[in-house]
């Protein structure tokens, strides 16, 4: 009777741990739709997960930026615009410390979406970028179509921006992660240092997961 | 006698000479409170909870040299905001805009208090009185 309980409680420690190991995976967010397919006469249901559509913008330094340039990358988003005088300085002040944290690895980028395109040209947010004080590839300030880049917005679940009388927009300041498969597995109050501090924790969670490791 | 009245009267100076002060740092400490929310909600988001500023974006606010050798100006930055203006702050040039503040001379004096005593800075209360004569000579 003894050896059973001792059994049972190695039995239940062992699960416990175990269940812990699966909490080391960030969740998926977005709509999902179940696809089933006839495979070699058999019938299987997958999960269709919702992705990060095709896009075309250019980056600060003029070069040609799709969805396709982040392929193989795990990656943040936001939407901001450099004359933006409430939200923006304190998302990039937060953002900075992303930035920092994986400027010097590969396989991690960041994109800044320009909800003000008109006025955000490449000269523009190239100038920004200098004086934010980031160089390289790892920080991407995007300049889009307005139409389509208010339309993606919607697919990273964030508000749509709109312009209010006093020609401000008005937007939300999430942090979007995104996986190499395009999905959504992270949303952040950019603004709140703390929930800043849990996206570089999850960034690195979401590197070790298996999927990301093999990039498919 | 005469002892008595000099006492009394030393006593008299000595209580109105302590309530000036406490009456000066009851204003400073309304002032610089008041100020501390403004700040919060007018100027925290650009130059940062610690007046640190953003790397070359938005100049830092613990240069006291500057701050006090624009003291005359700095209601009128803070009304009218600044377009394109040269700025040297910390050795560091700052060109950019400042969106105008629509605060109230009370609001701006409030908010100086603030932030020429804070990060570091320590000049003393900024009086509406003073505000109000710099806001009249704004270019």
């Amino acid at each position: 009777m003894k050896k059973l309980i001792g059994a049972i409680a190695i039995v239940l420690t062992y699960s416990a741990c175990k269940f812990n190991t699966a909490q080391t995976t960030l969740p998926i967010y977005g709509n999902r739709t179940p696809v089933t397919k006839t495979v070699d006469g058999k019938t299987e249901t997958d999960t269709v997960y919702q992705t990060i559509p095709a896009f075309k913008t250019v980056n600060q330094y003029g070069d040609s930026i799709t969805n396709k340039s982040l392929d193989n990358n795990i990656y943040v988003a936001d939407f901001f615009f450099t004359t933006c005088p409430s939200i923006c300085p304190v998302m990039h002040r937060n953002m900075l410390t992303v930035y920092d944290a994986f400027k010097s690895e590969k396989g991690v980028k960041i994109i800044s979406y320009s909800i003000d395109p008109k006025h955000d040209s490449v000269n523009v947010l190239k100038q920004y970028a200098d004086k934010l004080g980031i160089a390289g590839n790892t920080w991407w300030l995007l300049q889009g179509k307005k139409d389509e880049i208010y339309k993606l917005s919607e697919s990273y679940l964030v508000r749509r921006p709109e312009e209010d009388a006093k020609q401000l927009f008005i937007h939300d300041g999430y942090f979007l992660l995104i996986d190499k498969q395009k999905r959504i597995r992270g949303t952040y109050d950019g603004t709140l240092p703390d929930q800043v501090k849990q996206l570089i924790a999850d960034i690195k969670t979401l590197k070790a997961e298996p999927d990301q490791i093999s990039g498919k | 006698m005469k002892l008595k009245v000099i006492s009394v009267i030393c006593l008299l100076l000595g209580v109105l000479f302590f309530s000036c002060q406490t009456d000066d740092e009851i204003t400073f400490k309304r002032y610089y409170t008041t100020g501390s929310i403004v700040y919060q909600n007018s100027c925290q988001n650009c130059h940062g909870k610690n007046g640190e500023g953003l790397s070359a974006l938005m100049p830092p606010l613990t240069d006291s040299v500057f701050l006090k050798a624009n003291k005359a100006s700095l209601p009128c930055f803070i009304k009218y905001g600044l377009k394109e203006k040269l700025l040297i702050v910390n050795k560091k040039p700052f060109e950019g805009n400042m969106p105008a503040m629509d605060l109230a001379p009370i609001e701006i004096a409030e908010v100086l208090t603030y932030i020429t005593n804070s990060f570091g800075n320590k000049m003393g209360v900024v009086t509406v009185q003073q505000v109000s004569y710099d806001l009249d000579k704004c270019k």
